[in-house]
């Protein structure tokens, strides 16, 4: 033995420690992999020593490769092993490599169990601490649930503040795994929030805001204590996740925003912590649709010199607050434009987006030009791709917003290059169109200067409009030909395929208009130049690879030549040209397709023709191609019949364009009609907040326009100084109330704004309900792992009702820790105290206050049950009296003197909405039994001064007399081989749910522990207050479960299985 | 919560990465990677913040970063944390490297990664915030340190 010890500490010294791993791996840059993983088959043979020294070795090196993303999960066993070394250094090792790398689904978790269980319960409290810190990293429902109630006793017993603080934070992990432990664990928590260390306050804080984000409601009534805390803590970090509480709460009470305003705005004058200061301006403005305007001013400065700082954390913060105000309270932030056009200019992107942001809202029709004017400025300075591309969807975003509402000036609107959608616009505006049309025409004309640059960003995609409103409206253009040419350029080619296409077709439009004013002239030779440069560009095109450009084009040359050829006959042609593209467009609604109904039988989906089967070779396509041009060739051929089958198709068009429906048509107008007569009411445009017709087709911004606006504006702000002393007049007062009820409000934090809200018509006050859950817990003994928290779930048709309700309860445990040190003294050192549950049963049907009820039992025979009273009505309850029937087996103490059935008085009053806790003790003599014992509680309804009653049960089940006790497995057997134990058994049909499930609720319902579980059979144990072993031995199969018990008390026995049974069929 | 603490280089070589919610190791070495590129290509003086990349987090995710010379100290917290405090919680978290190492540099980090973790520990647990005071936890490394001392001073003992 000592030579192998030895031995070990030889080998360790040839060894590579982490150092030298590192050390060589920094040695070998070149073949780094390769020298890995010869280090790693070096970590495989150190792993196979019994040196726990040199395993641990190994395993500190594991966890560095692990961060250099190595997967180590072959060596989890081996962590296992080193975790349960005795000693702190190597457990550390352990412990660090577990949290590393072990998760859900690592098999050798579960073999951690109990080596965690002897660590959390270890003198050394740094033992308790590597194992609390690995746990949080890789804590499993399993671990969650075996584990929970130790956690709880370091919650309340640890006597070194660490320790209990870690348990705190831990906590919050268990109940993520295993939410069953959130609500017998909920009391504890909600003490640790009082506590006198500020570590383990904190970490309750922490705890329960982070519950409470992903559940606010259920924690709105923690707010009077949160508020307490808020007013009297000092610690920042503790302030700020109570400021972010609120924040996530007031959003679902207001009455809590009006509350913290004050003490908000205190803190905001007060602080001088940037990160508190922040996040009280965030809570207000959480709670602002509630908040008077003062404050929200008041934040808006704040937040301004937030901005304004140096520092470019602050600005950023503050430019991230002013959002969220914008959206409620638009003006305040508007009036700090100079200051966010300022930051648009920062050298920090994060902050120019958060400040784009912000642009968003903060455009109106009067300051529009001026903000786009700018952002175009930036998008001509900005480098980063990704910033030009935010600077231009907001540009579009900001435009069209609601339907274009702001832009009022839209003829500078169509000369911005990156306007949205202009053809949207042309089309809707037909007073704009001349401006437009001519616009566009420059634009095209320049285009060959954008086209380099264009074509990457996606901008030429306005060419794609530009063409279009050119060809439609080309009536308008000044110099067609010009145009013409310029659509025409062999450059044009090298745009994307759409926009040729486009672009060919309405150089066909263009070509019409043109001939049109051509044939006026006496000279035809022009026009037949305009046909001859239309049959010198177009085999460009007609050449394309675009299969949409070739076929236009191959169709509209073969149209030209025939005109062509007309045009030698001298035959004027013009007005048939120009019928091909008669009719006028008009902007349609976008949901007027659906309005048209699909005629019968026919169906959209289906194929016209069979789409070419995909096994088809690639080299039949070619001729695919040459077949389906070979129609159109046939179509100009056509043409040439004569005049008659000209306005045969003409009628034809005009008739399919009435049955178009995107063709709305006023009238039947030609495009002449609209050009001298135009028909403003007919069009059906999306409605515009355009105050003043804009007169000046064709010219750029009048000065009389821009009066005019200005008058406008004038009007409209006197108006809104009228209204804002109207306002103003009223805030006075209402301040005025205000301050009335505020003294009384900082007394007794719930009730004193509740008053105001209570509704005339109040239900005649069946107040209270009775929601009593009960549970019960023994005294600790620090050192003993064992459960102390139980309860039942509560059975029949309120089980539902009961679940909802569920959260609200738990917050209402509390207090409970002053109480246990109180049965300290009262304990004869009865070490294992039972558990008692049970439910007491509302026979109210409207529940308006909770009653939960926890129940202390100890000695083997005395119950403490606490109840909480909530009152949920909108009354102020008093004279509370408590009784129960007293049973033979049960009694409930009362003070000396008093007879029998007199009731208990509760010592207190409760104001609505608030909660309260009394306890009352109970005498039991057998605990083999479960009994039922019948209560009331008498109250007066302040108001209605009426006295009322509320029946209620209290439910002492069996199961609640057991105690959740770990046992190991030769113990356990043992056991068994004594034969004391008289044996029983259930089977459950029809149970739904896993196995892991299944243990896990007879773990929790029920008070047992897993002994040992193998496939679907596991064994069980628990104990009850008296000392009676129950064991059990449960089997699944399919929906089948099997219980096989025994007990030393067999009646015991038979109704704690009654109870798991009842507890089945309930789910 | 946290989500992720990740030290690295300024070349993205990874120091420290603490993750508190499981990825594989090949996520986990892409979210350094990705967090690398998002944080490396910003300028000195531009704000500490930014929104969070694609593989961690999502829409609630932040990364609040510091630089300290060849260091970059990342944090992924959610938005239950509170900006300025996490910047603070770095700053105390570089400065105890600093107290624990004398004089931190990046070869300390390299080399001690397990102590890192050690020291981190004591600040963060599970992803929550445990201890801010710095004093409390070089007190608390200290006092660990000192029991692995006295464990390698005693002999082996026999099993």
């Amino acid at each position: 033995m000592a030579l192998k010890i030895v031995k070990g500490s030889i080998d360790r010294m040839f060894d590579k420690n982490l150092q030298d791993l590192v050390r060589g791996i920094r040695n070998h840059k070149e073949d780094e992999a390769k020298y890995i993983s010869t280090c790693i088959d070096e970590i495989k043979q150190e792993l196979k020593q019994d040196n726990i020294a040199v395993k641990a070795n190994a395993v500190c090196k594991l966890t560095y490769l692990q961060m250099l993303g190595y997967d180590v999960s072959w060596a989890a066993f081996n962590i296992v092993e080193v975790m349960s070394s005795s000693k702190f250094t190597y457990k550390r090792i352990g412990y660090l490599a577990a949290s590393q790398c072990f998760h859900e689904s690592t098999d050798v978790i579960m073999l951690t169990t109990n080596q965690i269980r002897k660590d959390l319960s270890s003198p050394n409290q740094y033992d308790t601490g590597v194992a609390l810190t690995g746990l949080s990293c890789f804590v499993t429902p399993d671990l969650a649930r075996d584990l929970a109630n130790d956690i709880m006793t370091l919650v309340s017993h640890g006597d070194c503040v660490k320790r209990k603080r870690c348990s705190v934070l831990i906590m919050y992990k268990v109940f993520l795994k295993y939410p069953e432990s959130l609500r017998p664990a909920f009391p504890r928590l909600k003490e640790k929030l009082e506590d006198p260390d500020p570590g383990v306050q904190s970490a309750a804080v922490n705890v329960i805001c982070e519950l409470a984000r992903r559940n606010p409601k259920n924690y709105l009534s923690l707010a009077p204590l949160f508020f307490k805390l808020m007013t009297s803590s000092t610690n920042n970090w503790v302030l700020i996740k109570i400021i972010k509480l609120f924040g996530a709460l007031t959003p679902l009470e207001p009455r809590l925003g009006k509350k913290l305003i004050e003490p908000l705005t205190n803190l905001i004058h007060s602080t001088s912590a940037m990160s508190l200061l922040y996040e009280c301006v965030n809570t207000v403005i959480a709670g602002q649709y509630c908040s008077s305007v003062g404050s929200v001013v008041l934040c808006v400065q704040k937040l301004r010199i937030l901005i304004e700082d140096s520092d470019q954390n602050l600005k950023y913060l503050g430019l991230l607050a002013m959002s969220k105000i914008l959206k409620t309270h638009p003006k305040s932030v508007q009036s700090h434009k100079d200051l966010i056009l300022q930051c648009l200019d920062d050298k920090d992107e994060s902050i120019r987006l958060r400040a784009l942001d912000l642009l968003y809202g903060m455009v109106s029709k009067k300051n529009l030009m001026e903000i786009v004017k700018k952002l175009m400025l930036h998008v001509d300075k900005a480098e980063g791709t990704t910033y030009r591309d935010e600077l231009l969807t907001k540009i579009i975003d900001i435009c069209s917003q609601s339907n274009y509402q702001y832009i009022t000036n839209f003829e500078w609107s169509v000369s911005q290059p990156v306007t949205p959608h202009p053809p949207g616009i042309s089309v809707s505006w037909w007073t704009i169109r001349v401006f437009a049309v001519a616009q566009m025409a420059t634009l095209l004309d320049n285009a060959h200067l954008l086209t380099g640059s264009m074509q990457r960003n996606g901008i030429c995609e306005v060419l794609y409009a530009a063409a279009w409103i050119c060809g439609e409206f080309s009536e308008h253009l000044e110099n067609p030909l010009q145009t013409l040419e310029a659509m025409l350029r062999p450059k044009v080619a090298t745009l994307p395929g759409h926009i040729q296409a486009v672009y060919v077709q309405n150089a066909a439009k263009l070509f019409a208009t043109v001939l049109k004013s051509q044939e006026g002239n006496t000279d035809s030779t022009t026009a037949q130049e305009t046909s001859q440069l239309m049959i010198d560009r177009l085999p460009l095109f007609v050449q394309s690879a675009n299969l949409e450009v070739q076929e236009r084009a191959s169709c509209i040359l073969q149209l030209v030549k025939y005109i062509q050829k007309l045009q030698q006959k001298d035959v004027e042609v013009a007005e048939e040209v120009i019928a091909l593209f008669a009719g006028e467009l008009n902007p349609v609604a976008p949901k007027a397709q659906k309005k048209v109904p699909v005629p019968e039988g026919l169906d959209l989906d289906a194929w016209i023709n069979e789409p070419p089967s995909e096994s088809e070779s690639e080299d039949e396509q070619p001729k695919a191609i040459f077949a389906k041009e070979e129609p159109k060739h046939s179509r100009p051929r056509h043409t040439e019949v004569d005049e008659k089958e000209l306005a045969r198709r003409r009628e034809a068009r005009k008739q399919e364009q009435a049955n178009n429906p995107f063709y709305i048509k006023a009238s039947p107008s030609s495009q002449k009609v609209y050009q001298d007569a135009p028909g403003v009411e007919h069009i059906p445009v999306v409605q515009i907040d355009l105050s003043v017709p804009l007169k000046v087709p064709g010219l750029p911004m009048s000065d009389q326009y821009v009066k005019l606006e200005e008058e406008r504006r004038q009007k409209e702000r006197a108006e809104k100084k009228k209204k804002e002393k109207k306002k103003r007049k009223e805030k006075r007062s209402g301040r005025g109330k205000k301050h009335d009820s505020g003294p009384e409000s900082e007394e007794d934090i719930t009730p004193a704004h509740m008053v105001d809200i209570v509704t005339e018509e109040m239900p005649e006050v069946r107040c209270v309900s009775l929601q009593i859950q009960f549970s019960t817990s023994r005294i600790f003994n620090e050192l003993s792992p064992s459960s102390f928290w139980v309860f039942n779930e509560k059975k029949s048709s309120k089980h539902k009702k009961k679940k909802q309700k569920k959260e609200k309860e738990e917050k209402e445990k509390k207090k409970k820790k002053k109480k246990h040190h109180h049965h300290h003294h009262h304990s004869d050192g009865g070490g294992e105290e039972s558990v008692q549950n049970g439910t007491v049963e509302e026979e109210e049907p409207l529940p308006v206050s909770v009653y939960d009820i926890q129940g202390n039992l100890q000695d083997g025979s005395q119950v403490v049950v606490s109840v909480i009273f909530e009152n949920k009505c909108d009354s102020f309850l008093k004279s509370m009296e408590f009784n129960v029937l007293d049973s033979l087996n049960s009694k409930l103490q009362r003070p000396e003197g008093s007879g029998p059935h007199d009731g208990l008085t509760v010592p207190f009053q409760l104001p609505p909405g608030v909660s309260n806790e009394a306890r009352f003790v109970f005498t039991v003599q057998s605990i083999v039994m479960p009994q039922k014992l019948k209560g009331t509680l008498t109250f007066i309804v302040k108001d209605s001064s009426t006295h009322e009653k509320l029946d209620f049960k209290l439910h002492f089940t069996c199961t609640s007399y057991l105690i959740t006790t770990p046992c190991y497995s030769d113990a356990f057997a043992k056991l068994l081989e004594s034969g004391d134990l008289k044996g029983s058994s259930v089977r459950l049909e029809g149970v739904n749910m896993p196995f892991h499930h299944l243990l896990a609720r007879i773990c929790f319902h029920h008070h047992f522990s897993v002994v040992e579980r193998i496939d679907s059979c596991a064994s069980m144990y628990s104990r009850s207050i008296q000392g009676h072993h129950v064991c059990l031995l449960v089997k699944t199969s399919g929906q089948t479960v099997s219980i096989d018990a025994k007990c030393d008390e067999p009646t015991l026995l038979g109704n704690v299985l009654d109870e798991i049974k009842q507890t089945f069929s309930q789910c | 919560m946290i989500k992720a603490i990740l030290i690295f280089n300024n070349h993205g070589k990874p120091r420290l990465s603490k993750f508190y919610e499981h990825y594989t190791e090949d996520t986990e070495q892409q979210i350094i990677r990705e967090t690398f590129h998002l944080v490396s290509k910003r300028d000195e003086n531009v704000c500490n913040f930014l929104e969070g990349g694609m593989l961690i987090g999502g829409s609630d995710y932040k990364l609040i970063y510091r630089h300290y010379a060849t260091l970059y100290f990342v944090f992924c917290v959610d938005s239950s944390e509170s900006e300025l405090g996490i910047l603070d919680l770095i700053q105390v978290f570089v400065e105890t490297l600093d107290k624990c190492f004398e004089n931190v540099c990046e070869l300390d980090l390299i080399f001690h990664v397990d102590k890192v973790h050690n020291i981190l520990a004591e600040m963060v647990m599970g992803g929550m915030v445990l201890e801010t005071n710095m004093n409390e936890i070089i007190t608390q490394v200290d006092a660990q340190n000192k029991m692995e001392k006295s464990e390698t001073r005693q002999p082996e003992t026999i099993s």
